[in-house]
């Protein structure tokens, strides 16, 4: 058991490490959050305080729901390249030699993604959350205070980000390019943001029991994903690009 | 040379043999890329694994390395079968250095040892990062982005990285492909100091001068196995002994010269078309007898004779006698 977690943390300590590195992707991962904040946020903060209480309530939903955004596309983006990169880099080849397993290998990988994911995630919604606090209209300010999506969305912004993240390893593992691999993953994010922004808009009636249903779900999903990406990853597959024999791989951990 | 780093490669020598393959077949689709090989190699040897592109040296060392699964026939590397149950253990004792050296570009050279170290459970991992790159002599260069380096040093880290486990069967893929003159005999005598060690090494190489140089034997691939042996052998096995002889002129009736005399089987001219001097090989069944009546038989035959020697054939020699014409088949 200790040494899976050293492995896992390896493997998180490396990623995180080769992030750091990467000013582009850092840079890159930081504009789309600040897009996502300044949208919302510039509408919020033109909503006058005699504003119709519909007016309020559809901008208030707008503004609280496309931070949520952030947590999906970002994780999915970085995810979707953290298998397909390495091998297109030559570098999985000697990292598959060594005795880490396909769920250690794939756990590390998964946390060095959501970990920052889900703080910048978080970090968006606390900005907004305090810039329209301190320069909204107080009407306005009350209305996002108050509204459900604000507890909804601290509860949201980790599934979402874990859901994101698996799917993008899930895709990682089996398609040969990268850039294939990041869009499919940003498509393989979106229904569970999708059924969110029918809440988000009361398209569907968002009752808490629906909420806590979809987050239910959610959570199962997240913690089983694991196990289905690690069945997805099969080291004959990614080093060859072919399908595999069944003789090794099937008990291979 | 190399600085000694462990000891865990003399310990496998007890136990041979480190690699046993038996019928070894994989197929891709239709695609046969190896098929039915078998060989052993000892504990602590130096095997040279040669063939031409697509020979199927390469998917070998990939089921040796329990990174794809046959199709058919056995394998035990490490004293441990390669098969589902025990692929996690034979990776924690063997080392692969493919041919690209596989670094991370954005971390340091002691960043890309730690985490590989770390992948191993290796204990005490800076320590092992220290001794390993000191054995590779680039200690001074740890802090060096990966993707700063030369093609050559990033080989050495590579080498280092492999080293880090201790391993007691080491693979080496094409180690020296792209590597300058320079750069190439460093990575010779890195791995010579590996055999030195007890390291049992499978080196796949296009490089015959270096598997001739660096290897206890060899095996010849073209998608089944062609010959294996020590060179010496192999070039016993393939080639009649002869004598190469070279005359200032040609000979007028070299048959006459050559024809009858005691431990001669034949001969044939050797190129050098021409007013120059002439070369004849002569095949012989024993050069030591043959030599002296060949050279009295030129002399009275009026010949300027310039040179006799015992011919000499390479592994090159060998390897083309075997795959020539293979070139581009299937891997």
């Amino acid at each position: 058991m200790s040494a899976t977690i050293a492995r896992t943390g390896a493997v998180v300590r490396k990623e995180l490490a080769e992030l750091r590195r990467n000013r582009l992707i850092v840079v890159t991962a930081v504009m789309l959050p600040v897009i996502f904040l300044i949208g919302p946020t510039v509408t919020i903060l033109r909503i006058k305080a005699s504003a119709l209480s519909a007016t309020l309530d559809q901008r208030v939903d707008y503004a609280l729901f496309m931070p949520l955004m952030v947590a999906v596309l970002v994780p999915a983006v970085m995810s979707a390249y953290s298998v397909v990169g390495e091998r297109e880099q030559g570098t999985l080849e000697p990292v598959l030699t060594t005795p880490v397993g396909r769920a250690e290998l794939l756990t590390g990988k998964a946390v060095a993604v959501f970990l920052p994911a889900a703080v910048l995630g978080y970090l968006v919604f606390g900005v907004f959350v305090a810039i329209t606090q301190l320069a909204a209209a107080a009407p306005v300010a009350a209305a996002v205070r108050h509204a459900p999506q604000l507890p909804a969305a601290l509860l949201f912004i980790p599934l979402l980000a874990a859901w994101a993240v698996w799917a993008g390893l899930a895709i990682s593992t089996r398609v040969s390019d990268t850039r294939v691999a990041q869009q499919l993953a940003v498509l393989g994010s979106l229904p569970p943001v999708l059924l969110a922004a029918l809440m988000s808009f009361q398209v569907i009636s968002a009752t808490f029991a629906l909420a806590a249903a979809l987050a239910g779900a959610l959570l199962a999903v997240d913690c089983g994903a694991c196990l289905v990406v690690a069945r997805l990853f099969d080291r004959e597959r990614l080093i060859t690009g072919t399908r595999p024999s069944r003789r090794i791989t099937e008990k291979e951990n | 040379m190399m600085a000694r780093i462990g000891s865990a490669g003399q310990a496998a020598r007890a136990v041979p043999p480190a690699i046993e393959v038996s019928h070894l077949t994989k197929v891709f689709g239709g695609r046969t890329a190896v098929s039915e090989v078998s060989f052993s190699v000892a504990s602590g040897e130096a095997f040279g694994f040669l063939g031409p592109n697509g020979a199927g040296k390469t998917t070998t060392v990939r089921i040796l390395a329990t990174l794809i699964s046959p199709t058919a026939g056995s394998a035990v590397v490490a004293g441990i079968p390669v098969g589902p149950d025990g692929a996690a253990e034979i990776r924690q004792r063997i080392a692969v250095m493919p041919e690209s050296p596989g670094l991370y570009q954005r971390l340091t050279v002691a960043e890309n040892l730690e985490y590989f170290a770390r992948l191993h459970g290796l204990p005490r991992p800076r320590e092992r990062i220290t001794e390993a790159l000191a054995a590779v002599g680039i200690a001074d260069r740890a802090h060096d982005l990966a993707g700063k380096l030369s093609k050559g040093l990033r080989q050495r880290a590579a080498l280092a990285r492999s080293l880090l486990s201790e391993p007691a069967v080491m693979f080496l893929d094409e180690p020296t492909s792209g590597l300058d003159p320079v750069a190439t005999r460093e990575v010779h005598e890195l791995i010579a100091g590996l055999r030195e060690r007890g390291v049992t090494v499978f080196l796949t190489t296009h490089r015959l001068e270096e598997a001739e140089r660096l290897c206890d034997r060899v095996a010849i691939m073209s998608t089944s196995l062609r010959t294996i042996g020590r060179p010496e052998d192999l070039r016993a096995e393939l080639f009649a002994a002869s004598l190469d002889v070279t005359v200032a002129s040609a000979l007028p009736e070299p048959g006459q010269v050559f024809g009858g005399l005691p431990a001669v089987q034949g001969w044939k001219a050797a190129g050098r078309p021409g007013g120059g001097p002439a070369g004849y090989v002569v095949t012989v069944t024993d050069p030591a007898r043959a030599a002296p009546a060949v050279t009295r038989a030129l002399v009275a035959a009026g010949a300027d004779v310039l040179s006799i020697a015992r011919s000499r054939h390479t592994l090159e020699d060998v390897y083309l006698e075997l795959v020539d014409g293979t070139e581009g088949s299937p891997r």
